[in-house]
């Protein structure tokens, strides 16, 4: 049982995330150096067996399905990672989740953000 | 006796830095930002600390999901800007500052803090741009040795407000009980208000980002009574992350003077803001 708020719209990443999202999440997290990246890049599905994800987890991952990595256990400062690799921004993600362009999303940003309820 | 003189409260946002690193800080979408931190920087510039404590949380890059300290506090004489995916941030290597270090984690242990010790820490964003927020041009060292004291506020359970309040006492109790002549900066960092993830991706709350901002100087104790949840509901996610600034505020004095604030929306998918505080030490 968990007491984290329950947050419509809202992931509150917690221990239970953590122990289900590992395996993406540590993967991301090794994306901090310039070699690893480069190996990601030159074999994702071979870089992906280095770690213990469950075939839903590296379908997400390899096709870039960034709110099943969220569902299915990745931290949005882990995941934001591979997005990085990719060139892709904050932005970018934020219209994925939201269901908007990219430019719809920047151009929400700068008219004072999103009031949500 | 070492004193706390100032408490500055920023948002830590990556992009702020980057904006920096890339020379963009007079261009249209930035220069409201950086304008509204005028002020502060050349009050700060001419009532230099001897030690920054700097209060922030790591974004998975020293610190995984392996382990995770709910409070840490770093004591090594050096700490290296960290690689978080796409390069290190063109700002000089952080020195610590040891001896304050280690007094402060044992003070913290015996004011029942039970802290995590950190040795080798690779500081990212949440550290670096409050640094650059207060000097952007370093030039070749950063102008005071940097105690980091690190807070999870993105694995939940995070500290309660409450918890992080108490803390910047018993880390102002610490500091005012180190007994070289030392004057100490307090930085807390992150939010304000935002939210990166998740349909309500973009949240931003102005209302309670200005109650925030009023509060923190005169009724710190009404934000440490608040709830998780009604951190998350109202200021998102990741604006959570203000309950760091509660640590600085801890560490201050009752009554301080608010010397500057400044608040901007957006920073990339964030409300930015800064507020400084001289604090009121006897003598001064």
């Amino acid at each position: 049982m968990t007491t984290k708020p329950a947050v419509p719209g809202t992931y509150v990443f917690d221990i239970a995330d953590n122990r289900q999202g590992y395996a993406i999440n540590k993967l991301c997290s090794t994306l901090t150096t310039p070699a690893n990246r480069v190996r990601f890049l030159a074999d994702e599905a071979g870089y992906c067996d280095r770690f213990d994800m469950t075939p839903a987890q590296r379908t997400a991952l390899l096709k870039r399905d960034w709110r099943s990595l969220l569902d299915l256990g990745g931290s949005i400062f882990y995941v934001y990672k591979l997005a990085t690799v990719d060139k892709l921004s904050m932005q970018y993600l934020g219209g994925v989740f939201t269901g908007m362009t990219t430019e719809d999303f920047i151009a929400a940003m700068r008219a004072g953000g999103r009031r949500c309820g | 006796m070492a004193e706390v003189i100032w408490g500055l409260a920023t948002s830590h946002v990556p992009s702020i830095g980057a904006a920096m690193d890339n020379h963009r800080t007079q261009e249209p979408y930035w220069k409201p930002l950086f304008d509204g931190y005028q002020q502060a920087r050349d009050w700060m510039a001419e009532h230099t600390p001897d030690v920054i404590v700097l209060v922030y949380n790591d974004h998975a890059n020293a610190i995984g999901l392996d382990l995770v300290p709910t409070f840490a506090l770093a004591t090594a004489a050096s700490f290296p800007v960290a690689d978080e995916g796409w390069g290190r941030r063109p700002v000089p290597t952080v020195y610590g500052h040891p001896d304050l270090a280690q007094h402060l984690v044992e003070s913290l242990v015996d004011d029942a803090f039970d802290i995590t010790v950190a040795h080798r820490l690779a500081v990212d964003h949440g550290f670096t741009v409050p640094l650059s927020v207060y000097d952007p041009d370093p030039g070749d060292a950063w102008p005071c040795p940097v105690i980091p004291l690190l807070v999870n506020v993105i694995q939940y359970p995070q500290p309660t407000a409450a918890r992080c309040y108490d803390l910047g006492k018993a880390l102002g109790r610490a500091i005012r009980a180190y007994p070289d002549d030392l004057k100490v900066a307090v930085f807390g960092t992150g939010g304000m208000s935002h939210q990166l993830a998740g349909e309500r991706a973009g949240l931003i709350n102005p209302v309670f980002d200005a109650m925030f901002m009023s509060r923190i100087q005169n009724d710190p104790q009404a934000l440490a009574s608040l709830s998780r949840e009604t951190y998350v509901t109202e200021a998102g996610s990741e604006g959570i992350e203000m309950i760091m600034w509660l640590v600085m505020r801890g560490a201050m004095d009752e009554d301080i003077t608010r010397i500057s604030e400044t608040y901007h929306v957006p920073a990339s998918n964030t409300a930015a803001a800064l507020a400084l505080f001289e604090n009121k030490v006897s003598g001064r």
